[in-house]
């Protein structure tokens, strides 16, 4: 029963390590073969994640978003002092051996409010991404998956939000919705996170819809169709893990450019406000003593291009390794 | 009605009611350059254990007509306008689309021509095996997956075991296609559709594909829709034959009245197209012209600008179906002149 045949091999696309188990040497059962037992099957994420292992960019990404999530997560692990310590007579203090970054206006520590602006950038972030996938992602897959009117009706609304300017639109919210003295930080956060995501799903639910059309004509969403299966279990099983992948990259840059967004609104004066303490306040109140304390800006700033530039590189590394074109 | 019933006995039990029955059926695919008659009137039937090879070449509506009877017709651009399909009496096509989807897979299933890309990519073919029992039979995670493995060794796949949690690309073609086909035969259905099983893959492995779905028949006794234009493949294994042209069933016939006398110019035209060895050197035959475009099928019979021989009455009248023999049944005027003319 060998199914032996060189042009079987010649059949199977050629991808680097891709067909790790040779069809010859494995339609002999021998048992014994070494790469049986710990040969483990591959999937495509396994794949990807193979590739990224090794990817330096990855790497470097990698271990700046982990430093900057347990940054946000824990500052007090960071720097001992608190964002609220301030001693007016060391206002605009340059650096020095006791205060790396100098102080600020208020004579703040501008090392410790870094360390504890990462809370509000990354928590705008995550969350303008979160929302964005889920409302993108649904709105794609229904606009791809039914077709017909439903494709047009949520087509043309996504592109009426499309139509308007991120950060001209965000502008615009925020600036209708002002916050009142005294409004906890999380509702400011949450305020900069739903002018963001409001706009922001449109490039996610247009890239998802033609990744779902592209995917629904696959044979093996018209196999799962032949041999019993219904439309929500073709979606979530067969549509959905073979669409996500230009939406994970495209998720992955854009969380970088909301955290520029939010530092945008807040050096505005319009998105995240003191209590709050970000990058983007820090930024704000530092540019008009930019010619004469140039620390007060450097730092933050440094570390929102650092941020950003993270996460721009992640995203590209996972569209590399998702992409077994580029291999 | 159908002229199989009459068959005397070969694959189906005779007297026995069909398992499926295809009348008259019409499917169509509004686009926006017009409407293309994809199936003009199709009508067949299936016995249990018995094997329908259809033929026909790209665009003659073997593949259609085997969507509308799956019910996994892309709909739009694809309508069915007219016509029954009749699984044991009832029929499909008036089915709520809930109560037809639990007739797909586990009373008819279909397997299709390039078994890559039907299977998903992302998922094991364990996973994808024991789908079929976690969608139908509600079996837990664990059962499932020994039923893929037992149903791996069913269709000779080489240590199923240690395969079941490889992915379908590391599969090779052959391997692939009896993952597809042991899919299709989890729930033992009554209706296999091998829509071209194996025309993606190379000789050798195609002989073994279609060894193992005859030996698979014999176990279950399933009626097979064997959809080809390979007609090396059919001559082994078919019980009947179908010739489709212009989404119209222009000849059938046992497997051996057809390949012995044709009583169809088209019929005549793709057998005499078999290259053969004995005829070495020469020219190879090709029936002239094309196809016709389905949105604008020639008036009388579709095939009359291909046909030898071709009259006036061709041009006009679209022929029906004649009975040349008993189970031979011919849509040409001038059947008798092509059966004799094929003999001599």
């Amino acid at each position: 029963m060998s199914d032996v045949s060189a042009s079987a091999a010649a059949s199977v696309p050629a991808a680097k390590g891709m067909s790790q188990h040779d069809d010859a040497a494995v339609s002999t059962p021998s048992p014994g073969q070494p790469d049986e037992g710990q040969g483990k099957p591959r999937s495509l994420g396994k794949d990807a994640w193979l590739d990224l292992r090794t990817n330096p960019i990855f790497l470097v990404s990698a271990t700046l978003i982990v430093i900057l999530v347990v940054m946000a997560a824990f500052p007090g692990l960071f720097t001992s002092q608190t964002p609220e310590a301030a001693d007016l007579s060391k206002s605009r203090v340059g650096p020095s051996s006791k205060a790396w970054f100098g102080y600020d206006l208020q004579g703040g520590d501008v090392y410790t409010l870094t360390i504890y602006g990462a809370r509000a950038s990354i928590i705008v972030g995550v969350l303008a991404t979160t929302f964005t996938l889920l409302v993108g992602t649904l709105a794609g897959i229904v606009a791809g998956y039914t077709g017909g009117w439903v494709d047009s009706v949520v087509s043309r609304i996504t592109d009426v939000f499309f139509a308007i300017p991120l950060l001209l639109g965000a502008i615009l919210i925020v600036f209708s919705f002002p916050t009142q003295p005294g409004t906890p930080s999380i509702v400011i956060i949450l305020r900069v996170v739903a002018a963001v995501a409001v706009l922001g799903w449109t490039f996610v639910a247009r890239i998802m819809r033609s990744s779902v059309i592209q995917v629904k004509q696959a044979d093996y969403v018209q196999a799962a169709r032949a041999l019993g299966a219904g439309p929500i279990r073709i979606v979530l099983k067969h549509i959905l893990p073979n669409a996500m992948a230009p939406v994970i990259v495209y998720s992955t840059i854009a969380l970088g450019g909301y955290i520029a967004v939010e530092a945008t609104l807040s050096f505005l004066g319009l998105g995240l406000t003191p209590p709050v303490v970000s990058w983007g306040v820090a930024i704000s109140e530092a540019a008009t003593y930019l010619r004469v304390s140039p620390h007060m800006l450097l730092f933050p700033s440094l570390f929102l291009s650092i941020t950003v530039l993270a996460f721009i590189m992640l995203g590209d590394a996972v569209r590399d390794a998702l992409d077994p074109k580029l291999r | 009605m159908t002229l199989i019933d009459k068959l005397p006995a070969g694959g189906p039990i005779p007297g026995s009611a069909p398992l499926l029955e295809v009348e008259d059926l019409h499917v169509e695919f509004r686009t926006r350059e017009g409407v293309a008659h994809a199936v003009n009137g199709v009508t067949y039937s299936l016995h249990e254990g018995e094997t329908l090879a259809v033929l026909g070449e790209s665009g003659s509506g073997k593949s259609v007509t085997a969507q509308a009877i799956m019910g996994i017709l892309d709909t739009p651009p694809g309508y069915v306008t007219k016509g029954e399909v009749r699984f044991r009496g009832e029929d499909l096509l008036q089915m709520p689309e809930d109560k037809r989807r639990t007739f797909r897979g586990r009373r008819l299933a279909m397997i299709f021509q390039d078994a890559l890309s039907s299977l998903n990519p992302v998922f094991s073919v364990g996973w994808q095996i024991a789908e079929m029992f976690r969608v139908h039979e509600g079996m837990n995670k664990k059962q499932a997956l020994a039923k893929a493995v037992e149903l791996m060794d069913r269709v000779r796949i080489p240590a199923a075991k240690q395969r079941v949690g490889d992915y379908p690309h590391q599969f090779s073609g052959g391997m692939r296609q009896r993952i597809m086909i042991a899919m299709a035969i989890a729930l033992d259905p009554d209706v296999l559709i091998a829509d071209e099983p194996t025309t993606a893959l190379d000789v050798t492995v195609q002989a073994q594909v279609m060894l193992l779905l005859k030996e698979l028949q014999q176990e279950s006794n399933m009626g097979l829709i064997l959809i080809t234009h390979d007609l090396g493949v059919v001559a082994d294994v078919a019980d009947e034959i179908a010739v489709m042209y212009a989404g119209r069933i222009v000849e059938r016939a046992g497997v051996m009245s057809a390949y012995g006398n044709p009583a169809h110019p088209y019929t005549e035209g793709l057998i005499a197209s078999i290259p053969r060895v004995d005829m070495k050197g020469q020219e190879l035959y090709a029936i002239k012209g094309i196809p016709p475009n389905l949105m604008h099928i020639p008036a009388g019979c579709p095939f009359n600008p291909r046909c030898r021989y071709a009259q006036d009455v061709c041009r006009v009248d679209d022929p029906p179906l004649y009975d040349v023999d008993s189970g031979h049944a011919s849509a040409c005027h001038f059947w008798k002149e092509v059966r004799d003319g094929a003999i001599g």
